[in-house]
């Protein structure tokens, strides 16, 4: 699918662009950490998906719900979360977005409509139109977008709840981010069916593949996704082909891959394709762009500055918000 | 004698019995092209082929129900979770299938089969990724249910596993798998439902299995030079339990700590200190003790991982108390 170039605003542009790069510088500061073991535990980049993301914010409204897997740094960031809180998240800080609780991979803000980062592969799925389900019981007009990987999509909870999504047409865009592969496992070895959003057809969903290394791709097919959900016409299924740079997680060496395969992808990096656009299209400066830049790493260091400074949760914090009460009896010999 | 890797006595075991059994295959994510998540499997597609080394898609629910209905027509598989935090989605056939299936068919269709791959905290993992679920297996009748807390032991006891007719849950840990120990380069195997004396001693008996029977050791080291001698019970396998053995030793020592990385409610500890009372009630010198991780979801953040876990000053603590040492 050929972007349809200049039906986006300069701003759009600018805002991909100033999103994307903040992801991006983000997340190699986070890999650097986790090399210095500030931060612990599984840790998985979105590195090289991020058109993804953006591509979808710049096409929802605000109060809309984002929901995704366990990759979730990019998705919090993009909601609005700032990056001192996902830092901070990411060293186990008391500051952080899940108050410690919840790490890499559990990212959370109910103020800025994330459900969340989930651990269990496709756990996230079944949520996620159920997210959707009480927007529709109230006649709110939010639309859900939930995030998955290709191998999630394996679950057999996509197919119970992609059933009754379209049963009771659900205000939700299922979002599969088919980078691939699922840790060393690639696509064409879990599937006869290599068209992922073929899945949705045998529930009769609007379904289909958008290129993921733009984001105006994306923001195109979540657009009309969306008004088909705010317009009460249920669910659709994007495929959104994209990469991811790193390996699955920081340890893994990303050996089932070839070098060449990875560097094809670096050639139509979607930061370059959006800057290359600004600049043809005279939308900004060289110079403007360097400030850009300059701003975005401030932001990182500050974040990191910020996580650096805050205070680790309290041991006594382990019973907080493990019940709504705060009197709950727990074992305790 | 040589020292291996925990991960390589598994290996191993596995090599072993499918050389010997071609019913004997593994089944499971990333178990074949990538040598498993954590390298247990490494070499075995080599090996074995792609026919008994089977990788599949993320599809837990699935492939442990179609290596149940292999085992109810004949086969051997053993299906590897990634980790048991996954087993949960497939629950469902090992519990209501593998579980009953000789039982609801009268005898006829037996489920020889073995489910493996580690349990428990590693590290900073977060909630769902840091559970111990070898209480809601070992509630279960018809599975019997293996916790090795050794090289030595692992590879006797998944030998004994593969060959049992029942299936059997086999749990290790993230944190085991580079542990070294002396394993023979003969063969042997360890009988399911025997527990082992890992440490004699008079003054009190400490129960535990898996990982945290290192916790345990250690404590015993250091209350060794306080004068206080532990006996130290590694279970082994949660379902049989061996009660005997530890009721004999509490017979011995007079009192009790059962150590284990589980939430407290209906856990193993709190079945033996039923166990114990019951058998052994007027040979008790005090009520039984017992050190479990603490009753909520495991948080990230370091101070969550230490406050929540087991540890040796724990156990040292619970020690004293039964030993009326309070200080
Ligand atoms: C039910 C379940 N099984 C296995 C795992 C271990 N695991 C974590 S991520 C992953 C791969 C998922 O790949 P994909 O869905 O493509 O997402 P990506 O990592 O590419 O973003 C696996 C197997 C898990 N977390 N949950
Ligand atoms: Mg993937």
């Amino acid at each position: 699918m050929a972007a349809k170039k200049n039906t986006y605003s300069k701003e759009t542009y600018i805002k991909w662009y100033e999103e994307m790069l903040l992801m991006r510088r983000f997340e190699e500061k986070a890999a650097q950490l986790y090399g210095q073991q500030k931060i612990r535990g599984f840790c998985h980049l979105y590195i090289g998906q991020e058109a993804v993301v953006a591509g979808t914010m710049s096409a929802l409204k605000k109060e809309d719900r984002i929901i995704t897997a366990y990759r979730d740094h990019a998705h919090a960031l993009a909601c609005g979360i700032s990056a001192d809180a996902v830092m901070a998240e990411l060293y186990g800080k008391a500051t952080g977005c899940s108050k410690g609780k919840g790490g890499s991979m559990h990212m959370f803000s109910k103020e800025h409509h994330f459900f969340g980062g989930h651990g269990i592969v496709g756990g996230q799925i079944p949520l996620g139109a159920g997210i959707a389900f009480a927007d529709k019981y109230r006649g709110d007009k939010q639309v859900t977008v939930c995030y998955m990987g290709d191998g999630a999509v394996r679950q057999g909870a996509l197919h119970e709840t992609f059933n009754m999504a379209m049963l009771w047409k659900l205000p939700v865009i299922f979002v599969c981010e088919n980078n691939g592969y699922a840790m060393g496992t690639s696509v064409e070895r879990t599937t006869n069916v290599l068209d992922i959003y073929k899945l949705g057809l045998a529930y009769d969903m609007p379904s289909k593949a958008v290129d993921g290394m733009q984001p105006q791709t994306v923001h195109e097919s979540i657009a009309e996704a969306a008004d088909r959900a705010r317009n009460n016409e249920g669910p659709t299924f994007l495929e959104i082909r994209t990469y991811r740079y790193r390996g699955h997680s920081m340890s893994d060496p990303a050996k089932y891959r070839t070098k060449e395969e990875v560097e094809e992808y670096k050639s139509k990096d979607p930061i370059e394709i959006i800057k290359a656009i600004i600049l043809k299209e005279r939308y900004s400066t060289e110079a403007e762009l360097d400030a850009i830049e300059a701003n975005i790493e401030s932001t990182v260091n500050k974040s990191v500055e910020f996580a650096e400074n805050s205070p680790w949760p309290e041991a006594s914090d382990i019973y907080a918000d493990v019940y709504v009460e705060n009197d709950y009896p727990y074992i305790t010999e | 004698m040589r020292t291996i890797q925990f991960r390589e006595a598994l290996r191993e075991a596995l090599n072993e019995e499918m050389r010997k059994d071609e019913r004997v295959f593994l089944i499971g994510e990333e178990v074949a092209e990538y040598n498993g998540a954590y390298k247990v499997s490494q070499g075995m597609l080599e090996e074995f082929g792609e026919k008994r080394v089977i990788d599949t898609p993320i599809a837990e629910l699935g492939f442990a129900g179609i290596a149940v209905g292999a085992a109810m027509n004949g086969l051997r598989p053993v299906c590897e979770f990634m980790t048991f935090n996954f087993s949960l989605v497939a629950i469902d056939q090992v519990i209501n299938a593998a579980a009953k299936m000789l039982s609801m068919s009268g005898g006829q269709f037996g489920c020889p089969m073995v489910f493996r791959g580690p349990t428990g905290s590693a590290g900073q993992l977060g909630a769902q990724h840091s559970q111990n679920f070898e209480n809601w297996y070992a509630n279960t009748p018809g599975l019997k249910v293996v916790v090795p807390s050794n090289p030595y032991d692992a590879k006797g006891l998944l030998k004994a596993a593969i060959r049992d007719e029942n299936p059997v849950i086999f749990m290790e840990s993230e944190q085991m798998y580079g542990d070294k120990g002396e394993v023979p380069e003969e063969e042997y195997i360890i009988p399911l439902g025997v527990a082992d004396i890992k440490r004699v001693g008079h003054s009190v008996t400490i129960v535990s299995f898996g990982k945290i029977m290192k916790v345990a050791l250690t404590a015993a080291d250091e209350l060794a030079k306080e004068g206080i001698e532990a006996e130290v019970i590694d279970l082994r396998t949660v379902r049989p339990i061996d009660y005997n053995t530890i009721i004999e030793s509490v017979k011995k020592t007079n009192r009790l700590v059962v150590v284990e990385e589980a939430w407290p409610l209906a856990s193993i500890s709190s079945e033996i200190a039923y166990m114990v009372q019951k058998n052994a009630f007027d040979y008790l010198d005090a009520p039984v003790k017992r050190v479990t991780c603490l009753d909520v979801p495991l948080g990230y953040a370091p101070v969550f991982v230490e406050t929540y876990l087991p540890s040796v000053k724990k156990v040292i603590d619970a020690v004293n108390s039964v030993m009326y040492k309070n200080k």
